[in-house]
């Protein structure tokens, strides 16, 4: 392992022994501050969407004296707007952005080498190679976990939650001329609701994996990861290849 | 005028009093949700249209629908729509029977080609070359296609013909298909319900007789006047639902005091039907009012979701029946179990190689 090491001079120290390392700037500040939003929508929505499906245990007295139900309805119906908003806004980030905002929208599946190092980064994960390779965006299995499990499933909830929606804003509201096509799909819409429902797991398996992979990753591997999403640095552990 | 016989001529021949008459053409617009000069414009057509005669046919079916419509709640609906003014053929509620029955089919067919209306209560099943539904010695398949070709339009009663109701059910042995799979070539307007509601049923075919058109229909086929809404868009128990009130078990505190049945299974926030405001039997009630959930019965494969009382459908791929929770619950529960023995393996390994790792 190939590290340079250097001294520093700060304020309180002459020389201390430090590393010297190369960053690349990867995730510019409009993705950023997606993420973080997006991440907090999402808990919101994980949050809320559940209390729907399975409410509190009841309240006493008079309908008028509460609006329990109303405001987690409120707070999930509003969170699913602001995240619709943001995924478009993502999608228009994927196109002007730069090449590391688009790795979110493909996968190179043609390309044989891009599987190759997808198996390579899964062997790294089953301790069977003892170092991973360094890559500048998401590695080759990331992009491929993003790109299934967040972004197309970013696309289900979104279509089935508008769809949902679409029921109790009318026949005649652009949300029923926007998603009502799910409903030909799946004509019940207590099917729409099932599987929303099941979406709704998916997104917590996704959120599991992606946030111990991450913390794991920023450990483990050559290069750095929570940086990379708070300041849009990567830096690299050493200057192997 | 005296040339063409109108439904009003009918009903004054059989009695019906004028003002009957207009309370009938009232309530029908009402229901209808015609503006102010609706009645006039139904009176209007009553009285000048030239009758259009229904024929109603029965493919698998329990009856429910009829038992339901011959209970419309004014008195008069039944009569204006049943006796008097068009059903033609009906051959389970008619007199003639065997070939009189089937002779007005085919006088109806002759007679009013392109005209007349065809009511399918039931549907047919096309299994076995639709050997399980016999009527008048061939398949009901053919006798429903035969009619379908003369007719103006289609009206499709209930869940049965609308989806395929119970007879549909997997795993659906008789091969029944909802009428719009075998009839592809007239207008068809879905009444689904299990039985629908009386007063949907006329009201449906009062403004088919009255404007010679099918009312405006959603995507799935059904007229937007009945069914635009969910039965939770209209219940009288919302409050409760927004509030965060519920009935949590049969017989509790909450159900006494008329809390929201969703936490039961409650099936109206994804049922279209007008229940929760036309109600049953003259307006008297309809299940949520009596203290039970709905069941969903207008919706299309409501038999094949599950148990009446649970809010998300069954999931049979896993062998026993499980729903989106304990599957989607126990996956993210395996996921989160299988990080944990990673990052422990990771740790251990970690530790393991240590004294080799340099501080980078």
């Amino acid at each position: 392992m190939s590290v340079q090491h250097t001294l520093v001079k700060t304020a309180d120290s002459d020389a201390t022994e430090a590393v010297r390392r190369s960053s690349v700037f990867v995730y510019e500040a409009p993705v950023r501050a997606w993420h973080w939003i997006n991440a907090a929508l999402i808990l919101v929505l994980i949050v809320s969407g559940y209390l729907i499906a399975s409410p509190l245990p009841t309240l006493s007295g008079e309908a008028s004296d509460h609006y329990q139900m109303g405001y987690i309805r409120f707070a999930h119906f509003a969170a699913a707007q602001l995240f619709i908003v943001a995924f478009v806004y993502r999608v228009y980030r994927g196109i002007v952005g730069n090449e590391h905002a688009r790795q979110l929208f493909y996968v190179p599946f043609w390309r044989p080498r891009y599987w190759y190092e997808a198996l390579y980064e899964l062997s790294w994960y089953l301790f069977i190679v003892k170092n991973p390779k360094k890559y500048v965006g998401h590695n080759p299995l990331a992009n491929l976990a993003m790109v299934v499990l967040f972004t197309l499933l970013t696309l289900f909830m979104i279509a089935t939650g508008g769809a949902l929606y679409a029921q109790g804003a009318g026949l005649d509201s652009w949300w029923t001329k926007l998603f009502g096509w799910v409903f030909l799909i799946w004509p019940n819409s207590q099917q729409v609701h099932t599987l929303h429902h099941l979406g709704m797991w998916l997104m917590v398996i996704f959120v599991i994996l992606h946030v111990y992979a991450a913390i794991r990753e920023d450990i483990m591997s050559r290069q750095t990861m929570l940086s990379a999403i708070i300041t849009g640095d990567r830096y690299f552990r050493d200057d192997d290849p | 005028m005296a040339a063409v016989e109108t439904f009003y001529d009918v009903i004054r021949r059989q009695g019906i009093t004028r003002r009957s008459f207009t309370k009938f053409c009232s309530l029908t617009a009402a229901s209808l949700g015609l503006g102010a000069g609706g009645p006039a414009t139904l009176a209007h057509a009553f009285e000048t249209k030239p009758r259009v005669p229904v024929i109603w046919m029965h493919g698998l079916e329990c009856t429910c629908c009829s038992e339901s419509f011959i209970r419309s709640a004014h008195p008069l609906v039944k009569d204006v729509i049943l006796s008097m003014i068009s059903l033609d053929y009906d051959d389970t509620i008619m007199a003639a029977a065997g070939f009189q029955a089937d002779a007005i089919l085919k006088e109806t067919r002759e007679k009013h080609a392109g005209q007349y209306i065809l009511a399918v209560e039931g549907n047919p099943p096309l299994a076995e070359d639709g050997m399980f539904c016999i009527d008048g010695g061939r398949p009901f398949v053919e006798k429903l296609k035969e009619m379908a070709s003369g007719a103006q339009a289609v009206v499709a009663w209930g869940s049965c013909a609308s989806w395929g109701c119970v007879q549909a059910a997997k795993p659906n042995p008789t091969h029944a298909v909802p009428i719009d799979k075998v009839i592809l070539d007239k207008p068809i307007i879905k009444v689904p319900g299990c039985p629908p509601i009386a007063e949907v049923m006329t009201g449906v075919v009062s403004y088919i007789l009255t404007f010679g058109q099918l009312p405006e229909l959603d995507r799935q086929g059904r007229p937007k006047m009945f069914y635009s809404q969910r039965i939770h868009d209209k219940c009288y128990r919302r409050p409760h639902f927004d509030a965060g009130q519920f009935v949590e078990t049969w017989d509790d505190e909450g159900a006494r005091k008329g809390y929201c049945l969703y936490k039961m299974g409650c099936k109206g926030p994804t049922t279209y039907n007008a229940c929760s405001t036309v109600r049953w039997n003259n307006g008297v009630s309809f299940p949520i009012q009596s203290g039970h959930g709905c069941i969903g019965c207008s919706e299309d494969g409501f038999w094949d979701q599950g148990s009446f009382y649970d809010r998300l459908t069954t999931i049979n791929h896993f062998g026993i029946e499980r729903n989106a929770d304990i599957v989607g619950g126990t996956a993210a529960a395996i996921v989160a179990g299988a990080v944990a023995i990673h990052a422990g393996v990771t740790a251990i390994r970690a530790t393991v190689k240590k004294p080799e790792k340099t501080d980078a």
